[in-house]
């Protein structure tokens, strides 16, 4: 333990007081408003109550067994987990892509860190707004406005431009790119700094014995830079799985089914119907699906680890 | 940055003409990074007469009236001195609150102290998405709903975990022999924390300055579930409140995006270099 060296020692239970004082102001806030809500919401999701009679009726498992009938909730779950699976692939390999692009000399290497992380920077709200207005499909006199409509027929794609977001088929693509857009930035980042650790020296020696680029990418890049790949993957799933402000500004409430995620439902059992028991019951198994995820993902990194 | 002279070998395609596809590529994507925003302003400067018909890519007419009209009538300015205020005491409250704890988490010995400190850490791990709910009904039975002080402990809770984490890592790696000097002229715990901690921790305070100061600003859901008042509300409730009155009026929304990005984007460009820091400490921490 290092940090016995500078430490206090103490020797009686005043001495002991001080210390706690360091703690009490984080340990107070952390308690009241993340460990109780924390079991408190256990607690909610086996009763069933509307958020303001004094009497929350217990009813078991009752939430639960309605969740796991209720197609709304499966059906948003497919959505979350579609828009995950946009993300694990298209955002992570541009992010990839880029990240191997910029770990080089090259000029403008800075500009180029600077502009990738620019959307990750700007709020859900924003973002949703922004394009929102970029892929929006009112018409006048027949003709589309939206800035990638009017490209689109610039271009002569006239019979491609429709209403982007109020169509059931490309609402949610549209939700998962702009999510991808937003995101790229933050795998960028993180990649990159971890190909930096890499010794270059390595591919000099792969170079020397004969190795191509594609070859000394998947042997000496890729195995060494795996963990950094996992802790990226990881945290797009539990990022993507719980996006749902973008939605909002996106579309809004408009295509309830189309665009519904595990947190818009959460969000609209409690403020909609208030069923506040219900709304704890899908927070529970949601936060239980994600928790598994993680694990299972970590699991897999630590098996492909190499020996 | 070392010099990486073999560097291009490695990639082989890193030749004249590679190079020009590398940068073709980062370019492309670099533009669809900026093309937005810049629409967002140029959106911004349009009438309601012509934005939906002038395609030109700098119109002819610039229409900074939307800014008034956004800042006056559309409360960007009581939202955007919100949200200033709510930052500002956020971030100082994370930054005093959990260095605080990092400091005795790191150098201070007392009973229970792992326990606590493992508690913290594991919060972080366990992604809760519904804990919203049961802390709205909290919130409501403490009558913190709709007040700055109820949203302001919500948001400093929201950061603390992450912030204590990366100040204890960085205490840990710091030398003790300042705090024993310091001791040793008669500095008392509380002395040593104000005068040889902080100070030593600037370089982590201001990657967590920048980073609760990212999400604080840009913070929604429980902005929409604890203020309803909009004297109370910051920039992004404002957006979407403001979003629902005037439904279709794009100029002066886009206006008011732009309002609320010009701070960020300020502060980012003058942090960045902390914003590389904090996400490779993080991926060491994730």
């Amino acid at each position: 333990m290092k940090a016995k060296i500078g430490a206090f020692p103490y020797s009686s239970g005043m001495e002991a007081l001080r210390c706690y004082a360091f703690i009490i102001p984080a340990v107070v806030i952390f308690g009241i408003f993340y460990i109780y809500p924390f079991f408190e919401i256990f607690n909610l999701s086996l009763r069933d109550w509307n958020g303001i009679d004094l009497h929350k009726t217990y009813v078991g498992f009752d939430n639960f067994r309605e969740l796991f009938h209720d197609r709304i909730w499966g059906q948003s779950l497919l959505n979350a987990g579609f828009i995950t699976f946009i993300a694990l692939t298209l955002q992570n390999m541009l992010a990839l892509a880029l990240a191997l692009a910029c770990d080089r000399d090259i000029r403008a290497k800075n500009f180029y860190r600077v502009v990738f992380f620019i959307p990750p920077i700007l709020s859900e709200v924003v973002v949703g707004f922004i394009w929102r207005w970029i892929l929006n499909a009112g018409s006048q006199n027949g003709e589309y406005y939206g800035l990638l409509n009017y490209a689109l027929s610039k271009l002569g794609f006239q019979n491609l431009a429709h209403n982007w977001l109020s169509n059931p088929d490309s609402a949610l693509i549209c939700i998962a790119l702009v999510h991808s857009w937003k995101g790229f930035g933050w795998g960028f980042l993180m990649l990159l700094a971890g190909l930096q650790t890499v010794d270059k020296q390595l591919y000099e020696a792969a170079r020397v014995d004969g190795a191509g680029s594609w070859s000394a990418f998947k042997n000496i890049t890729l195995p060494l830079m795996m963990p950094v790949i996992w802790v990226v993957m990881i945290l797009t799933v539990l990022g993507s799985m719980q996006v749902f402000v973008l939605i909002l500004s996106m579309v809004g409430q408009g295509l309830v089914y189309h665009t519904e995620v595990p947190v818009t439902r959460i969000l609209s059992a409690m403020t909609g119907t208030n069923r506040f028991g219900y709304a704890c019951a899908m927070g529970v198994t949601f936060g239980a699906i994600l928790v598994g995820v993680s694990v299972a993902f970590r699991a897999l990194a630590g098996k492909m680890k190499p020996a | 940055m070392a010099k990486l002279n073999g560097n291009w070998n490695y990639y082989q395609w890193a030749d004249c003409g590679k190079g020009f596809g590398i940068h073709s590529f980062l370019l492309i994507v670099a533009l669809t990074c900026l093309f937005p925003l810049f629409w967002m302003v140029r959106s911004s400067l349009m009438s309601m007469d012509t934005i939906f018909a002038d395609t030109a890519l700098i119109p002819a007419r610039l229409h900074f009236a939307n800014y008034v009209q956004a800042w006056v009538d559309g409360h960007f300015g009581i939202y955007f001195i919100n949200s200033v205020i709510y930052t500002a005491s956020v971030v100082s409250g994370i930054v005093f609150i959990a260095s605080l704890a990092a400091y005795a988490f790191s150098r201070l010995r007392f009973p229970g102290r792992n326990f606590f400190f493992y508690v913290f850490v594991l919060a972080m791990m366990i992604p809760l998405p519904g804990s919203f709910v049961p802390l709205y009904v909290m919130m409501n039975k403490l009558g913190l709903v709709n007040t700055r002080f109820g949203y302001i402990l919500c948001m400093i809770n929201l950061g603390l975990s992450m912030s204590i984490l990366l100040l204890k890592t960085f205490f840990d790696k710091m030398l003790p022999d300042l705090e024993d000097a310091a001791r040793l002229d008669g500095c008392g715990r509380l002395g040593i924390w104000w005068y040889v901690a902080l100070p030593l921790a600037r370089p982590a305070i201001a990657v967590i300055v920048i980073f609760n100061a990212l999400n604080v600003w840009n913070e929604y859901i429980l902005a929409q579930l604890l203020l309803n008042d909009p004297s109370l509300m910051p920039l992004q409730r404002g957006i979407m409140l403001f979003q629902g009155v005037y439904s279709v009026n794009y100029p002066v929304l886009m206006a008011g995006l732009t309002i609320s990005v010009i701070p960020i984007l300020l502060v980012y460009l003058l942090m960045q270099k902390h914003i590389v820091k904090g996400l490779s400490s993080g991926a060491i921490v994730g």
